[in-house]
């Protein structure tokens, strides 16, 4: 392994800002891994910082496949991780929405341009995001429909779910579009939601990642072929909205199978404790997602469901 | 009337609302709306918007048509100095058209647009952030330039910035509105968090002017001062000024200014070591229309935007 520096930008009043890329083996470009873009992306980091422990591990007893060169990069945005901030501490831009970067461009495009550089011309990326919603979603790959995507690699990740977004606007800046577009395959995979650290759904990250590895010939790991994935178009997915607004209690929670009817949460008023609201599965199916924020607002998406 | 545009309900004891002053007069049916406040840390437009009500109030006579008053798109961002809408990743800016079944922002995008397609003309009046001065222009997609750029010659500001088409741009209030044939001009004028009196009172005027053209307002409408003339970019280029270095900024130019060939237009400065780490030089004359205003840079920060006639 090499710890190597990709980028250093100085900073008027703090240390150095870095960006440090861990490069195992040589050969062909065979697959990059991003996590932490945001500084509440505490669980990819994590994730990112177990698969380069565990990749040493490997290593270190022969089980990196020669002739194939792995990239990890656990973090794009330690500064704003070191003082709770999501986005860039300076501007509130997000390195993530700033793709494929301009180097002569304003800060975060000059970093989402230094990253790319290092991260282009790999055969697959993975990145670990968080979603622009607080909330808890089953264990799944997410791809854009670009043209270029190949759902079927995503089923390798051996994950429950995989879910195929067709790009907004918005979505054409973020890391995953341009990676597909420069003709690296690229799967964002969920890790978890931001701010914690779950070790759980840690451990069927990384099983995930390494899984697919071992697939496609990088390493030599022995572990339970995971799940048959089902495709799913996001489109299909049906969202459950808040008529009201309050405390959210929850009677259901993330890959729950519900019935039409079913109540899904109660929505309390904060004041005397009384039921503002039931919500209820509009539809059979099977809960894809769920808002964790205890306080809700009117018409936010609280569950989307994938139905039956 | 105040009308309320979306009302939200929020978790304790208060609602979200998004509130406009729709001010009649005549028979008219034109219906012209005058928005601001998307991004709640640009306050430039509340002066407009304070001012135009205020106008218009005072001599309905005058007035032959509809103009509706939108100061607050975003209310919870202004309310507490966020640029976006508290607990949302995304830009406002970035979410039109909406979405009815999305989340409570794009909802609310999407009310928005239901509300204010249709009209004869919207103005959406922005103030960059907080790191930019910019004067007084209109900003026109070259989509829609042809259309725009003769009414936004109307509202007699500086600098009329037709800027080439970006995909992530398509988001926008401007795009989506324009896309559904309502017409509707970006201005961006002065610097975020702050109010610059005099620029608000030029489009104050210019909005008059531009009233007036459509048949909207039968009132006077004060001139332009001698020899002020609107820029229009589509003679000449936009060069951006970037950080070299990472420092404070200390410009020696004001915006609105026309810079000579080799000028110093600012340095970048290490208070640390009591240094110059860069001198940020105007190669070629231009005028200098966006002009750092937050001292703190980073290398790669814009410090300045400037305008040189003839093509590249």
């Amino acid at each position: 392994m090499k710890r190597e520096r990709l980028f250093v930008m100085p900073s008027p009043f703090r240390d150095e800002f870095r960006i440090h890329g861990f490069r195992f083996g040589s050969g062909k470009k065979s697959m990059a891994v991003v996590g932490a873009m945001r500084g509440d992306e505490l669980q990819q980091q994590f994730v990112c910082s177990r698969l380069v422990h565990t990749l040493q591990d490997m290593e270190e007893s022969g089980k990196l496949v020669p002739g194939h060169e792995i990239l990890i990069i656990p973090s794009a945005n330690p500064f704003a991780m070191n003082i709770g901030k999501r986005f860039w501490a300076m501007d509130n831009t997000d390195i993530n929405r700033m793709f494929p970067g301009y180097p002569l461009g304003e800060t975060t495009q000059r970093i989402a341009a230094a990253l790319f550089e290092h991260i282009q011309g790999y055969q697959f990326g993975v990145h670990l995001p968080s979603y622009y919603l607080p909330g808890d979603f089953i264990p799944h790959v997410r791809m854009m429909h670009t043209g270029y995507e190949n759902v079927e690699l995503a089923r390798g990740f051996g994950l429950p779910y995989t879910l195929v977004r067709n790009p907004l606007p918005i979505d054409t800046t973020t890391l995953n579009y341009n990676w597909q577009i420069w003709e690296t395959q690229a799967f964002s995979v969920y890790a978890g939601p931001a701010g914690v650290i779950d070790v759980s759904i840690a451990d069927v990250c990384l099983s995930a990642i390494l899984r697919f590895m071992d697939l496609h010939g990088f390493i030599h790991y022995r572990s339970h072929p995971g799940y048959h994935s089902e495709v799913v178009q996001e489109e299909e997915l049906i969202n459950v909205k808040a008529c009201r607004a309050g405390i959210m209690y929850s009677m259901c929670r993330p890959d729950e199978i519900v019935r039409r009817g079913q109540r899904l949460a109660r929505i309390l008023d904060p004041y005397d404790g009384s039921v503002r609201w039931e919500v209820r599965a509009p539809e059979d199916g099977t809960v894809f997602f769920m808002q964790t924020s205890p306080m809700v607002l009117e018409n936010s998406v609280l569950f989307r469901l994938i139905p039956s | 009337m105040i009308k309320t545009v979306t009302s939200t309900e929020l978790p304790v004891d208060e609602h979200l609302l998004i509130r406009k002053n729709s001010i009649s007069g005549g028979s008219g049916k034109k219906r012209i709306c005058i928005v601001t406040g998307t991004h709640g840390d640009e306050l430039e437009g509340q002066y407009i918007c304070y001012r135009i009500g205020s106008i218009l109030q005072e001599h309905l006579d005058l007035l032959d048509g509809t103009v509706e008053i939108y100061p607050a798109l975003n209310p919870l961002g202004i309310d507490s100095i966020t640029r976006g809408i508290p607990n949302f990743d995304l830009d406002m800016n970035r979410i039109f058209p909406g979405d009815p079944m999305g989340s409570m922002a794009e909802n609310t995008a999407y009310n928005l647009i239901e509300d204010l397609k249709g009209a004869d003309l919207v103005l959406d009046i922005h103030s960059s952030n907080i790191f930019l001065y910019e004067v007084p222009q209109v900003r026109i997609n070259q989509l829609t330039a042809e259309r725009l750029v003769p009414l936004a010659r109307y509202l007699n500001l500086d600098f009329l910035w037709v800027h080439e088409a970006a995909t992530v741009l398509e988001a926008t209030l401007a795009y989506s509105l324009n896309a559904l044939d309502t017409p509707t001009l970006v201005v961006e004028m002065g610097v975020g968090m702050r109010i610059t009196q005099s620029y608000g009172d030029q489009l104050v005027g210019g909005i008059l002017n531009l009233m007036r053209h459509l048949g909207v307002w039968k009132g006077e409408v004060p001139e332009p001062p001698a020899g002020h003339k609107t820029i229009l970019s589509t003679g000449g280029t936009v060069e951006f000024i970037n950080a070299s270095a990472s420092g404070v900024f200390i410009p020696l130019i004001r915006q609105s200014n026309q810079a000579e060939a080799g000028q110093t237009i600012g340095r970048i400065v290490d208070p640390l070591h009591g240094s110059i780490l860069q001198d940020v030089v105007v190669e070629q004359p231009g005028f200098v229309f966006t002009i750092r205003a937050y001292p703190v840079v980073y290398e790669g920060s814009l410090l300045a935007r400037v305008y040189r006639e003839g093509k590249a």
